[in-house]
């Protein structure tokens, strides 16, 4: 496969990935506004500033929006094409690779990426934000369920669509831990105690937008707790939005591309990818605290950026490729 | 009912539905039938449909008009032409008869010149092209045959008698539109098609992988063959995805290849992979800075030294913009009558050269009534319609004319044939001409019609995508298919 077309490959993913997040925490923190204004004086701007940071654009966002208020962040994180993480801007890449690919894709799956921009795009969007956001953010994660269906569904399980699940499952990885520092970043209001009412429903935000709720309920009957809650995002082995989950798969379908056995390792990236799936098979929650939440998941995402660095030199680089084209 | 043709007007040009007001030609007759029965909300359906899918497979143009450009479709009209049997025979035989004798052409030129030795063509006309390249003298193209896509533009005049307009010799682009037309049609009016029999058109990219492998310069093992592409900016970018996807091929940009020792290779994950075929979609000047225009970022460099070795083939070969250079168009017939002692079955439109004392006296006097293009230039670029042009348009280009007479040539205004078109609400007359391609390797093959395109702005002459054009499905029919 062409270098350049499975570097197209793995950022269409990757980006597809990336709004579908981006759906996700907005549509939470919303969910989170509303619970939170019954009860409390919630501060609107102390609300959103945890998604701001997230996504590593406070100072573009402040630039952008001189009153910092709800619908300046919706604004933001959909629409705005200035940031270059918002939805609108990471359908537009996402498709804009799709479309240097389009002959390697399936026409189905071009047809949704196409599709989904378009929407992104419309005027009933731009309404649709105004008017019932929730609703947006619903038609960007299904879209992107969508094409993650019709992806396995109609593409040929080869080179091309293990560069696809290596950009997802990274890219999920990397939003995971950013999902959950979210709740670093968010101070309790006063009065408040940590594993009190407030503190509770913000977690179960954290799982939610992990689409986690439901499955750490089944695990932990129902009782939120936060160490609990970072366990299962970070280390659970079967639930497919944690961390852990993520690493074991792109690690796998590494190997899948390079032909290595997955105890072994073929290149710096299969070397880099090997060493954290194997940290996190062996780590525990209590070390995790122990070391810090924060300082931790910002660990994975360096790690996480290394690993994209190698796969990038291993397979698309100039020099790299000539380098294995000469066993 | 719709009542679509009510007010339809025939006008004083050749209609191509319509023998006389209110009366079809015969081969139209089911199709106007089937519009007397349908209603206006069903047609305003129909082309909804059609719409709505051409823009979700992305099958769309780049228009720069502002920071982002904008994807626009490229219209798409619903009635399709219909062309009968025997006429589409006429047309076949008159291609196939003017791919040949281009093809010759071109032989000679890189390499005895008999046609220039012997008068038929001055020799200035040839040497003086800008598309002519001296550099691949003597040089023999694999198997021979140098123009293996070309598109050539038909137009029909007021009798309805099909001319020959221009030949599109070098990147001719559209096809893709005429497989999408088809489909689209197929969705829409899917009775309409089997109450006609009408040849099919889809297996135009078989055919044309059936060229590039014919080419190949090692038949020992299954060639590999790549589309280049300029890239994903590129207003034709849809077609060459659309194209390396129906043929199973690769895409490439110039950064793509490299060219080592003499051969040419592709950079994938696995390391560096050669490259038998290349069916370019760049024109000459850019496919390789080391040649020719040494700013191309889009080329690579080498490539043309892999070829000049005979390890990677081209489609088209170089220099083929000699034989759709607009002057040399003018000696078409002369020169099917040297090679194949034949008159052309296919006749041009009379063409008067500037660079003919007589002509040119003639074009500067009578230029409001001319249709003035420059000869190196295609897609309705450099081109002056007399007609239509304003009086301080034509005093610059006599003045262009004659500062360069090589580089124009002139052509009295045709007043093309029309056929119904569905614009602001009703069924008008609007400008029709039709580009067939034929593809030559082993043997000449020409997928039945080709893309018609439409002027749909009213009383435009200018069918081009950039200019307001839009396209039909074109059907050409089984021998009693009507």
């Amino acid at each position: 496969m062409l270098s350049r077309v499975a570097d197209s490959l793995y950022w269409m993913s990757r980006y597809i990935e990336r709004a579908e997040n981006n759906a996700r925490i907005a549509e939470v923190n919303l969910q989170m506004l509303l619970d939170l204004t019954n009860q409390h004086e919630a501060d609107p701007k102390q609300q959103w500033d945890p998604i701001i940071s997230s996504l590593e654009e406070n100072e573009l966002f402040a630039s952008l929006y001189p009153t910092p208020d709800g619908k300046a962040v919706l604004d933001f994180v959909s629409l705005q094409k200035k940031n270059p993480n918002s939805i609108v801007s990471c359908l537009t890449r996402a498709r804009e690779n799709a479309r240097t690919t389009s002959e390697q894709i399936s026409s189905e799956m071009w047809e949704q990426i196409n599709r989904l921009y378009l929407f992104a795009k419309s005027d009933t969007a731009k309404k649709l934000i105004r008017a019932s956001p929730y609703e947006f953010f619903k038609r960007v994660i299904t879209g992107s369920h969508l094409f993650q269906g019709i992806t396995d569904a109609t593409m040929t399980h080869g080179e091309g669509w293990d560069f696809i699940r290596v950009g997802k499952l990274l890219e999920r990885a990397d939003c995971t831990s950013r999902i959950l520092d979210i709740k670093y970043h968010i101070l309790l209001p006063s009065g408040e105690t940590v594993g009190g009412n407030v503190d509770t429903i913000q977690w179960m935000s954290v799982l939610r937008s992990c689409s986690a709720l439901e499955a750490y309920r089944k695990i932990y009957f129902g009782q939120v707790a936060p160490w609990k809650v970072a366990e299962f995002i970070i280390l659970h082995s079967a639930f497919p939005r944690s961390i852990r989950f993520c690493v074991d798969y792109f690690d796998a379908a590494l190997h899948n591309i390079s032909g290595s056995a997955e105890t072994k390792y073929a290149n710096e990236a299969e070397r880099l990818a090997g060493r954290l799936r194997y940290d996190l098979d062996y780590a525990t929650i209590g070390d995790i605290f122990k070391f810090g939440l924060h300082e931790y998941l910002e660990q994975i995402q360096d790690r996480i950026a290394e690993i994209d660095h190698a796969i990038h030199a291993t397979y698309c680089a100039e020099s790299d490729v000539a380098a294995i084209a000469t066993d | 009912m719709g009542d679509f043709f009510s007010d339809y007007q025939v006008g004083d040009f050749f209609d191509e539905m319509f023998a006389e007001p209110g009366v079809a030609r015969p081969h139209y007759s089911k199709l106007l039938a089937r519009f007397k029965e349908m209603e206006r909300d069903e047609f305003e359906r129909k082309r909804a449909l059609a719409a709505s899918t051409f823009l979700s497979q992305g099958v769309t143009f780049t228009v720069y008009n502002d920071d982002q450009g904008t994807e626009r479709i490229f219209p798409f009209d619903l009635l399709p032409r219909i062309i009968p049997a025997d006429e589409w025979y006429k047309i076949e035989r008159g291609l196939v008869q003017r791919i040949t004798a281009l093809n010759l052409f071109l032989h000679d030129i890189y390499h005895e010149q008999n046609i220039l030795r012997d008068g038929v063509i001055p020799k200035s006309i040839v040497w003086e092209a800008a598309h002519f390249r001296p550099e691949f003298m003597h040089f023999d193209v694999p198997r021979n045959v140098y123009i293996h896509i070309c598109g050539t533009d038909l137009i029909r005049d007021k009798e309805g008698t099909y001319l020959v307009l221009e030949d599109n010799a070098r990147c001719p682009s559209g096809v893709s539109y005429v497989i999408e037309n088809r489909q689209s049609m197929k969705r829409t009016f899917p009775s309409l098609l089997s109450q006609y029999r009408v040849r099919p058109v889809e297996d135009y990219s078989q055919e044309l992988l059936n060229v590039l492998r014919y080419i190949a310069p090692r038949a020992q093992r299954e060639p590999t063959i790549v589309l280049l592409t300029p890239g994903v900016h590129n207003s034709a970018y849809f077609e060459h995805s659309f194209l390396a996807r129906s043929m199973g091929i690769e895409i490439v940009e110039g950064r793509d290849l490299v060219a080592q020792g003499g051969k040419v290779f592709m950079r994938t994950t696995k390391g560096h992979q050669q490259v038998d075929v290349i069916y370019r979609r760049i024109n000459d000047d850019f496919l390789d800075p080391q040649v020719f225009r040494k700013d191309s970022g889009l080329g690579v460099p080498g490539l043309v030294e892999a070829y000049r070795d005979g390890n990677v083939s081209l489609a088209n070969s170089i220099g083929t913009g000699i034989a759709d250079d607009k002057a040399v168009y003018h000696f078409v017939p002369e020169m099917i009558r040297y090679y194949l002692s034949e008159d052309a079955l296919l006749p041009n439109v009379p063409t008067y050269l500037a660079s003919v004392k007589e002509d040119l006296a003639y074009i500067l006097e009578h230029i409001p009534e001319l249709v003035v293009k420059a000869v190196d230039e295609s897609g309705g670029y450099g081109m002056l319609v007399g007609p239509q042009a304003t009086k301080a348009e034509c005093e610059k280009f006599k003045e262009k004319v004659r500062k360069n007479p090589r580089n124009y040539i002139a052509q009295p205004t045709i007043a093309l044939s029309r056929a119904p078109s569905f614009c602001d609400d009703s069924m008008q007359g609007r400008h029709v001409d039709l580009r067939p391609f034929i593809l030559y390797g082993e043997k000449v093959t020409i997928i039945p019609g080709g893309l018609t395109r439409v002027a749909l702005r009213e009383g435009s002459l200018v069918v081009n995508s950039s200019q307001g054009g839009g396209s039909k499905d074109t059907w050409v029919l089984e021998n009693g298919g009507a």
